[in-house]
């Protein structure tokens, strides 16, 4: 157990906007709603995995739908105090702890709110290790941990308590609700024992966004390669060094869908790389091959701090670093492909790990 | 011939270069910046044809770059009252309006902020309806107790209507004078970050009157009513007075945008790092492929977050007024400067205080343009200066993007005081009008046209349309002035509007180009 204080959740903030593999929203709103309620608050305890009790219920919480919303329609408190209130009355004697549903993007840091302002610990720990879309997307999912205490809420006061009976009814459930609240809600979703956690959420994932961030802000850590340093920290693949020459978007159904296109600098002159995402950056192609695909970590990074760009905050002309991190192991099972390989969002490619696409071009 | 000024107002001094057609400079000066700033900007441009010998009927254009409004808000001097709408409620409450404003910019700006009903959708529906009872209560609140008054709606980016009707509703209220900014005319998508910049140009009012009164007053005066006027911009792109005066918080940023763009057409080196030393900083930045390198974090002006792009600048506590302190036998620099008072307050110019321009004097680097003794021995001297150079050697590695040796242009009157040895350097130049960088920077600064407009993007010939569009703002910026040879697009946004039918899309382009000269 330890207390996280300002510098701490700065660096998870740049550290999940790296995981958040462009999308999820972008940490730097909720990181001055997190450093606001540390103000009122005081420091948030984050706890490890190991010192949960077996039967206490650990209530996760995040932000669901595009985050080109979220940068707009900026969080009110209601939203968040609503989704806890409704989940927390459905679960017997209450939570114990919360926990980011997901590491990538502003969701790291929403759980710290909820945290602080209903007086419960974080723990260090979350169930995807990066951003995706779907809300089925989850490792609890994929583990068939039972659904329950699903909640939706927006800042006008509407919530939606929804029993789904799988993980994709829930997101084919909450999709049509998220679009009716405006394209963006907090959910309070997965709610799970401590036994679960243990056995089912990606330990330690709250600790490596910190490490990150820090190897991306602190000089001490990178002197002065921040590049060099995020490598050592995620054995990062270099896929590419380029300037984005077109790019395309569209928000429906609260998704930012679209591509980017990248011309190569450098010593990557004359290369022409495609990335295609929907919130998240999903896949990286040259011409008919394939350099990087989901669910393994697609990242686009300023070309001189290394700091992530997320896919709104892209823009014509700017010089990037386009690498590729593998993904937790459990989304390299069978099911882990089936939910969340290229094949699921439409892509004519089968699931290839990074480490042996880049084997296979050099 | 025709010939073009380029003028630089800063803090200190007001620098003027005349340049050719074929943009050769043929003439410099630098003049004391004057309270009134019309009477500098005369006097520079006075002095400049004398010293040329060329008549003022010859002079084609004038550009103007100005630090007044980046100083405005870093000094937080000469800022207006603004009265900020936000038109959101009930969302964005946890994060209300300049949460994250330091508390001394906030001070000056003396903000009445209010979230009020209002703003739409990411599709266009309401979020909510304005209430015109409930703004016309704050506005007449309001009154006497703020200058100015900006807008700024959830999601105005994609529908600016009710941001029209609130500025209608604020003009029947409080006159039809009242200076007012709506975020959607000068933001993108980003709610804070859009705020912030109209909170910031509203807040600038009398600091742009003041400006572009100065600049086309001091014309008038010398009758020089056939030149066009422009003013830089900080993307290194020139705009109307007009514009200016409208848009002040565009200009922010330039200065170090005209230095660098200066010092590459000075040196001809298009890759390299820039030094441009002042009275109170060294401005350490980057020059890829000719153009400022540019921050990619959203910016930070004044301590506070918008999402204009900027030039990546790294400022260390460097500059020819540095003060240069012995405390128990150790030496420390600045980071204050005397500032404007060099020339009274330098021990070479008889005065009482050990600055940078003194040690670099004493220590045989800078030549020794004043008599005055320096009373420090040439030891300390000497140990003064290698501490402000190792200062600069670490800012240029930390600017490097590699471990290669690179290229470094000094310029700025201050770069006078620096050696030219600098550690990761391949070469070290201080070219020609070295010190009127940012006056020839802001002279050959880009001619832009704009294409903003809502269309429907047809979903199989989409590349085809975007092009079209493309040339139209190129030919835009050919209609403004620019050479249709150096045209290119440097800025493109499509945001797609999903409230509208198919795939209708706001599409901004920005070409720009060289002056054409013919």
């Amino acid at each position: 157990m330890r207390y996280l204080h300002n510098l701490a959740v700065s660096h998870i903030a740049t550290g999940a906007a790296l995981l958040g593999t462009g999308g999820g929203g972008d940490p730097a709103i909720n990181l001055l709603i997190a450093r606001k309620a540390i103000e009122t608050y005081g420091p948030v305890k984050l706890i490890d995995v190991n010192e949960l009790p077996l039967d206490a219920w650990v209530l996760p919480v995040g932000g669901v739908g595009a985050p080109t919303v979220g940068a707009e329609k900026l969080l009110s408190w209601t939203e968040i105090d609503e989704s806890f209130a409704v989940s927390n009355a459905a679960l017997p004697g209450g939570a114990y702890a919360t926990m980011p549903i997901e590491i990538g993007g502003g969701n790291a840091l929403l759980p710290f709110v909820l945290a602080m302002r209903h007086g419960l610990p974080v723990v260090d720990a979350d169930t995807l290790g990066r951003a995706f879309p779907e809300m089925q997307m989850s490792s609890l999912a994929l583990d068939k941990v039972p659904m329950r205490a699903f909640s939706l809420a927006d800042e006008k006061g509407n919530t939606c308590l929804i029993k789904a009976s799988n993980p994709s009814w829930m997101e084919a459930l909450a999709r049509p609700v998220i679009d009716a609240m405006g394209g963006a809600a907090t959910a309070c979703a997965y709610a799970c024992t401590g036994e679960e956690v243990r056995t089912s959420a990606l330990h330690g994932t709250v600790s490596l966004s910190e490490r990150i961030g820090r190897a991306l802000m602190d000089r001490d850590v990178n002197r002065g390669d921040p590049l060099a340093a995020l490598i050592a920290e995620t054995a990062a693949h270099v896929l590419l060094g380029a300037k984005v020459v077109e790019l395309e978007t569209k928000t429906d159904g609260g998704f930012v869908r679209g591509g980017v296109t990248l011309a190569g600098l450098g010593a990557d002159n004359g290369r022409r790389v495609e990335v295609a995402f929907q919130n998240e950056y999903l896949l990286a192609t040259e011409g008919t091959s394939l350099l990087a695909t989901t669910p393994d970590l697609i990242c686009i990074l300023d070309r001189d701090t290394a700091m992530p760009i997320s896919t709104e905050n892209l823009r014509y002309g700017a010089r990037v670093t386009l690498i590729a991190i593998a993904c937790h192991p459990k989304w390299r099972s069978a099911a882990g492909i089936r939910a969340t390989g290229p094949r699921y969002f439409g892509f004519g490619f089968d699931y290839v790990p990074v480490e042996k696409l880049i084997g296979s071009t050099l | 011939m025709n010939y073009r000024l380029g003028i630089d107002v800063g803090g200190t001094h007001t620098d003027a270069a005349l340049l050719d057609s074929r943009l050769n400079c043929i003439a410099t000066v630098k003049v004391a910046t004057t309270a009134d700033v019309t009477e500098g900007i005369h006097r520079a441009i006075a002095k400049l044809l004398e010293d040329a010998a060329v008549e003022r009927q010859q002079i084609r254009f004038a550009m103007l770059g100005t630090t007044h409004c980046t100083n405005a808000i870093v000094e937080r001097k000469g800022l207006q009252r603004v009265g900020l709408l936000r038109l959101a409620r009930p969302a964005t409450l946890a994060l209300p309006p300049l949460s994250d404003w330091p508390q001394d910019l906030h001070d000056a700006v003396d903000p009445v902020v209010a979230v009020v009903h209002g703003g739409y959708e990411y599709d266009g529906r309401l979020l909510s309806e304005i209430d015109p009872v409930e703004i016309s209560k704050l506005v007449s609140s309001w009154h006497g107790k703020v200058d100015t008054i900006a807008v700024c709606g959830v999601f105005a980016n994609i529908n600016n209507a009710q941001e029209r009707q609130v500025e209608a509703l604020i003009r029947s209220i409080a006159g039809p004078d009242i200076p007012i900014t709506l975020s959607s005319e000068i933001g993108a998508l980003g709610l804070l970050e859009r705020e912030n910049a109209a909170v910031l140009n509203a807040a600038l009012g009398a600091v742009a009157v003041q400006i572009t009164n100065g600049f086309s007053g001091a014309l008038k005066a010398l009758g020089m009513t056939h030149t066009v006027a422009y003013i830089g911009q900080n993307d290194g792109t020139l705009m109307s007075i007009e514009k200016a005066r409208k848009y002040p918080v565009l200009t922010i940023g330039c200065g170090p945008t005209n230095s660098l763009r200066g010092a590459a057409f000075l040196s001809g080196y298009l890759d390299a790092i820039v030094v441009d030393v002042g009275g109170t900083t060294a401005d350490v930045g980057v020059l890829a492929q000719g153009f400022p390198r540019q921050s990619s974090v959203a910016m930070d002006v004044g301590g506070i977050r918008t999402n204009f792009r900027m030039p990546d600048i790294l400022s260390i506590g460097v500059g020819g007024g540095t003060v240069v302190r012995v405390v128990d036998g150790k030496i420390s620099l600045g980071p204050d400067s005397v500032g404007y008072r060099l020339n009274e307050a330098a021990q070479v110019f008889g005065g009482d205080t050990l600055t940078l321009t003194d040690v670099s004097i004493a220590a045989g680097i800078a030549p020794r343009f004043a008599t005055g003794e320096v009373r420090a021995t040439k030891e300390l001297c000497r140990m003064a200066f290698d501490k402000a150079m190792a200062l600069v050697d670490e800012a240029v590695d930390r600017m490097k993007t590699g471990a290669q040796p690179v290229p470094v242009v000094l310029v700025g009157g201050g770069s006078v005081l620096l050696s030219e040895t600098i550690s990761g350097a391949s070469v070290v130049v201080r070219p020609p009008h070295f010190d009127a960088a940012n006056a020839i920077g802001v002279a050959i600064g880009d001619v832009s046209g704009e294409v903003d407009c809502i269309v429907d993007l047809p979903g199989n010939t989409r590349h085809e349309f975007l092009q079209r569009l493309r040339n139209d703002a190129c030919e835009r910026a050919v209609e403004a002035g620019a050479d249709p040879q150096s045209t290119v697009v440097i800025q493109q946004e499509v945001t797609p509007l999903g409230y509208l039918p198919g795939q209708t899309a706001r599409v901004f382009i920005k070409a720009a180009g060289k002056l054409a000269v013919a």
